[in-house]
This record gives structure tokens, C-alpha cells and sequence, in this order.
């Protein structure tokens, strides 16, 4: 187990120092973020001044070392827009990210967890039949749309909740909703096929004859063995969240981390591209590590067999 | 009441004759809604220039935010109403299908030729090859898509070309795991290794012997991965890092709508209705083909 691990913080440490050098070469290469700091009447002095002021005048791999030895001390540089330091802005930012997350995440599990097994144990009824529905609509509906329409309806004509900014537990409603949604479709699907297939197996019809409460056969052994499979993309589904944070944040003007990243890239703000990218894929790696334990945990062939 | 439960469910679970029926709609007859969509859609795309009643980028600024027709302000001219530029909606939804379609299916293909190309060597090798392989599949996997996209997009500049490529730098992966899982079961079996002893290079067994064993999952991932890249790319148009204006592109129009969404509601909605009834056609008609065509792939 301890080797598991062990090779697994290794192959995670390796896919982010290439990413470093990705992002690195990336950031240089959206054009000189010099025409958006400097006024149009800046001469080709004020360029140089600048240039070196920044740093960015010394050699590429000059500057990607220096990038990475106070990166790792926590020290992302100055936003190029904002004037302050990166490691601040993002300090700022990602615990409103992760409050939203953790909301999204919690709302998901809460719908997809009775719905998926429910789902398996009657399927065919109505209740199946919905699930579906919310599945298959929940993998269709565009996130922004969502929250436009959400906006528009629950916010506006309504005004039953704040249409975004962030403001006490009201606020959290909307944009996790809209977060959590699309994860509920993909989860709920994997349980109840999961559950569909376990309650098939040998071991619940012998824990049924042996005169197991059918809920405990359902709740307790079914569901145990059906949870592999969603432990198992636990990993794809945060790097979806993750994603579909940035189109919500936006929409919602949530102060995170997502918004970050947009304002970021539209105003080719390097240092902060670079920290985000960076905090976003370490934070996933960190998830896909702990996924891969518990599921070792759980799971005890995945260890042996690559 | 327990008891009466698991009675129904352990006779449920013997049987599977009951349970088929039920399958009805989903694996059996033909997804004729899902076709009749699709087919619409991709209709309007090829014949966008007979079908739309107008020049999607024609500006009329005396007749912006017409509202639909059956308001009592709106024309049958403008049957979905015009935009903040007086701009036909229903002209740009038509032109946009264009768009979007053929992102859709053209990042998916680019990503399965060759997401499905790295599986099948990965699997077919096996080793150093396929942990190397691999670890680069589980890295590109575990990036937010849109992220990247975004910095892609923003990188190479948005156009058309460079949504493709962004979104397919990312997609491969997927393709690459299924298909080595695939592979590896497939080698394990009978006839490859008697193509081995007939002495088939290693280039005549991927291509002749493991990749058409691959192709019915192939075409499920494909259809069920199109609806999500619409999705991706109307997303990153709707940031402004997708297909630039004055091209019409459901995502931007979306976003072109959005600061109106009280006064002129249809502006975002209708191209929102567009993406929504695509992308829930290709995903219906790829579960229909999953359950179809290989069952055990209900991960997907």
C-alpha cells in the first residue's frame, strides 16, 4: 500500500512540473502583455524599462526557473493587472471557490445518491423514468444557459434569491445548483447501473434468502460494492466541477477562482494565468491522489494490478 | 411491507423477459426523435443559405429586439425576432447549426483518431510503452477542458480552427483509455496470437485485427462525446474565447443576449433551446447505440 501511494505522489509531482513548463510556455506565448500595461504613447524606451523592470527580458529558461523556485515558496509574482501580489489574490479567491465547490458537491450528492439507487431498485417505474430524465437532461443543458435562465426567472421575476455576488447562505443557492447539476447526471447514471448490476449478483440474492431487511440489502450490501465505479471517476467529476466552475462563476460574478482565471485570460494577466492554472491542477492532482487511496483502500486488486 | 418489496424485486431480478419490454424505448426500435432532431439540424446546416429567411449578419437597427411571433409585436419576418442589432434569430440559429455541428463533429473526430490510435498502440505494446503512454492520458484527463481551451483559445487567437484543436488537445484522452482497456481484453484472446504465429507484423494486427474489433465502441464514445463538445465549444464562445462575431455561433449569442435577458428574453433563449435539443438528441442517440451495440459500456 505504502509503495502504491508512494508511486502514485510521484507520477502526480511529474504531470505538474510538465504542466509548469506548459503553462510557462503558454503564458509567453499570448502576446506581450506589455501593449496592455503600457499607454499607446509609451516610447520604445518606456517598452525596454518595463521589460526589465519585469523581468521579462532575461532568457526564457532563466525566467521559467525563477518561476518555479517561488512558485514552490508560495510567491507567484505581481498581477500584471491588478498591481498586487498573485499568492494574495488567490489566497482571496479559491476559499470562495472551495465553499461553492463544497456546496455543489454536497447538493449533487444529496439528489444523486437516492435518485441513482432508488432508480435501480424500481426500475422501469416512474421514479426510474424521471431519473433518467434529469440524467439525460442534465448532460444536455448548457451550464450558462442554466444560469442565465435560473438568473432571469428566480432572481428577477421572482426575487427570490440573489441573482450573484456573495452574500450569507442565499447567495450559494443558485450558482451551486447550476455547479452541482451536471454532476448529479453523470453520478446518478454510474449508481444506478452499478446497483443494477450488484443486485444481480450471487452474494445479495444470498443475503436475501438469509432473510437480510431488503432496505439493509440495498443500503448496506448493494450499495458498497455499486460505489466502486463512482469512486472511480470521483476524480473526473471534481476536474468537471472544476471546469464548470469557471462558466458559473462568471455568469454569477462569484469572486473565485474561476472568475479569476477568466479575467486572467482576457486581460493576459501571465502571472496570475500561470498561479491558477497551476493551483487548479495541483488542488485536482491532490483529489485524484486521495481518490486513487480510498479506492486502493476499498479495492484491495487495484493495488496489484496496473 | 418489506417483505411485499423484496418479493417484487427478487422476482424482478429472475426474469428478464418483464424487464426487456420495459427496455421499450431505450435499445430497441430505432431513437426516432433523436434522428428526427439531428437530421433537422444538420439539414439546416447544409442548406443554411436556402433555408434562412435572411442575411444572419444583416444589421437593421430600426428593428432591434423584434419580439417573436406570436407576441403581439412580432412579424412573421422575423419569426424567432431580431437581437440587439436587429439581426434575424432565426437566420443566425439556422447559420450557427453550421457552426456548431461541424465543431461538434469535427473535434471528435480529430480526438478519437487519435485518442484511438494512442490506445491501440499503448495496448498492443503493453510495458514501458503503455505506462509512458498512459501516465500522459491520466494527465491530459485530469485537466479542466475548458481551461485550457480558454488559454488555447486565447493563445493561438479564437477562430474556428483553433476551438477544434483546443478542445481536441484535451479530448483524446478519453478515447485512449477505452480503447487500451479494449485492446488489452482483446489480446488476451485466441485470434491474435494465432495472427502472431501466422507472422503478421505488428502494424497488420492493430490495423486488421484490433482495430474493428474497437470500432462499435469507438462510434458510441463518438456520438455520445459530439453533444459534449458543442456544449464545450458554445461555452467557450459564450467567454468570448470561441468563434469570433460577427459569425454567428450559438454560444455568443447567448452571450450577446444576456445583458437583455429582461427586456428581450428570446435573444438568449432560442440559440440556448438550439444547444439543448442537439446535444439531447446526439446523447440519446449514443445511449441507444451503447445499449445497442455494447452493453457494457453503460460507463460511458
Amino acid at each position: 500500500m505504502a509503495r502504491f501511494v508512494l508511486a502514485r505522489l510521484v507520477q502526480s509531482l511529474a504531470a505538474l512540473a510538465i504542466l509548469s513548463v506548459v503553462v510557462f510556455v503558454l503564458a509567453r506565448a499570448t502576446g506581450d502583455p506589455l501593449h496592455l500595461i503600457l499607454p499607446m504613447s509609451a516610447s520604445e524606451e518606456d517598452y525596454a524599462n518595463a521589460r526589465r523592470y519585469l523581468g521579462l527580458d532575461r532568457p526564457y529558461m532563466e525566467q521559467y526557473l525563477s518561476f518555479v523556485g517561488r512558485a514552490l515558496t508560495g510567491d507567484f509574482g505581481t498581477s500584471l493587472r491588478a498591481r498586487r501580489p498573485v499568492g494574495e489574490l488567490i489566497a482571496q479567491r479559491l476559499p470562495n471557490s472551495l465553499r461553492l465547490a463544497a456546496f455543489a458537491m454536497t447538493v449533487s450528492l444529496l439528489l444523486a445518491f437516492p435518485l441513482g439507487v432508488l432508480a435501480a431498485v424500481w426500475k422501469g417505474t416512474g421514479i426510474d423514468r424521471a431519473a433518467q430524465v434529469i440524467a439525460v437532461l442534465g448532460q444536455s443543458l448548457p451550464t450558462f444557459w442554466v444560469a442565465i435562465v435560473l438568473i432571469e426567472v428566480v432572481a428577477g421575476r421572482l426575487q427570490w434569491l440573489p441573482a450573484g455576488g456573495i452574500a450569507g447562505f442565499a447567495s450559494y443557492i443558485l450558482p451551486g445548483f447550476t455547479l452541482g447539476w451536471f454532476v448529479v447526471a453523470g453520478m446518478m447514471r454510474l449508481l444506478r447501473s452499478g446497483m443494477l448490476e450488484v443486485l444481480d449478483s450471487e452474494y445479495v440474492k444470498l443475503a436475501r434468502v438469509k432473510g437480510v431487511v431488503e432496505h439493509r440489502v440495498v443500503w448496506v450490501h448493494a450499495l458498497k460494492n455499486a460505489l466502486i465505479p463512482v469512486v472511480t471517476f470521483a476524480g473526473i467529476y471534481f476536474s468537471i466541477l472544476v471546469t464548470t466552475a469557471i462558466v458559473v462563476e462568471t455568469v454569477f460574478a462569484w469572486p473565485g477562482l474561476g472568475r479569476l482565471a477568466y479575467e486572467a485570460i482576457s486581460s493576459r494577466d501571465f502571472p496570475v494565468i500561470q498561479a491558477v492554472v497551476l493551483t487548479t491542477a495541483a488542488i485536482v492532482a491532490v483529489v485524484n491522489l486521495s481518490v486513487d487511496c480510498v479506492y486502493a483502500l476499498i479495492d484491495p486488486r487495484i493495488r496489484y494490478v496496473r | 411491507m418489506a417483505a411485499e418489496h423484496a418479493g417484487g424485486a427478487v422476482a424482478e431480478s429472475i426474469p428478464a423477459a418483464p424487464a426487456r419490454s420495459r427496455a421499450g424505448w431505450r435499445g430497441g426500435r430505432l431513437p426516432v426523435f433523436a434522428l428526427s432532431i439531428i437530421g433537422a439540424f444538420v439539414v439546416a446546416a447544409l442548406f443554411a443559405n436556402v433555408l434562412s429567411p435572411a442575411d444572419p449578419e444583416e444589421q437593421a437597427l430600426r428593428k432591434r429586439f423584434t419580439p417573436p411571433v406570436w407576441d403581439a409585436r412580432g412579424t412573421w419576418q422575423h419569426a424567432l425576432g431580431t437581437d440587439r442589432l436587429g439581426r434575424d434569430l432565426l437566420s443566425r440559429i439556422i447559420w450557427g447549426s453550421r457552426v456548431s455541428l461541424t465543431a461538434g463533429v469535427l473535434t471528435v473526430l480529430l480526438a478519437s483518431a487519435f485518442g484511438a490510435g494512442v490506445g491501440l498502440v499503448a495496448g498492443y505494446h503493453g510495458g514501458r510503452v503503455d505506462t509512458l503512454l498512459m501516465r500522459v492520458t491520466d494527465a491530459t484527463m485530469s485537466f479542466p477542458v475548458i481551461l485550457l481551451a480558454l488559454i488555447l483559445a486565447v493563445t493561438v487567437g479564437p477562430s474556428f480552427v483553433n476551438v477544434v484543436i483546443a478542445i481536441a488537445v484535451i479530448l483524446w484522452a478519453r478515447y485512449a483509455r477505452v480503447i487500451r482497456g479494449q485492446v488489452l481484453t482483446l489480446m488476451e484472446l485466441d485470434f491474435i496470437t494465432q495472427a502472431r504465429i501466422a507472422g503478421a507484423s505488428a502494424s497488420r494486427i492493430i490495423l486488421r485485427h484490433l482495430f474493428p474489433n474497437t470500432l462499435n465502441t469507438l462510434t458510441v464514445l463518438i456520438t455520445l462525446q459530439v453533444g459534449y463538445v458543442i456544449i464545450v465549444e458554445a461555452s467557450l464562445s459564450f467567454l468570448g474565447a470561441g468563434i469570433p462575431p460577427p459569425t454567428p455561433a450559438w454560444g455568443s449569442m447567448i452571450a450577446e443576449g444576456r445583458d437583455f435577458v429582461t427586456s428581450a428574453w428570446w435573444v438568449s433563449f432560442f440559440p440556448g433551446l438550439a444547444i439543448l435539443l442537439v446535444v439531447l438528441a446526439f446523447n440519446l442517440l449514443g445511449d441507444w447505440l451503447r445499449d445497442t451495440l455494447d452493453p457494457k459500456l453503460r460507463q460511458l
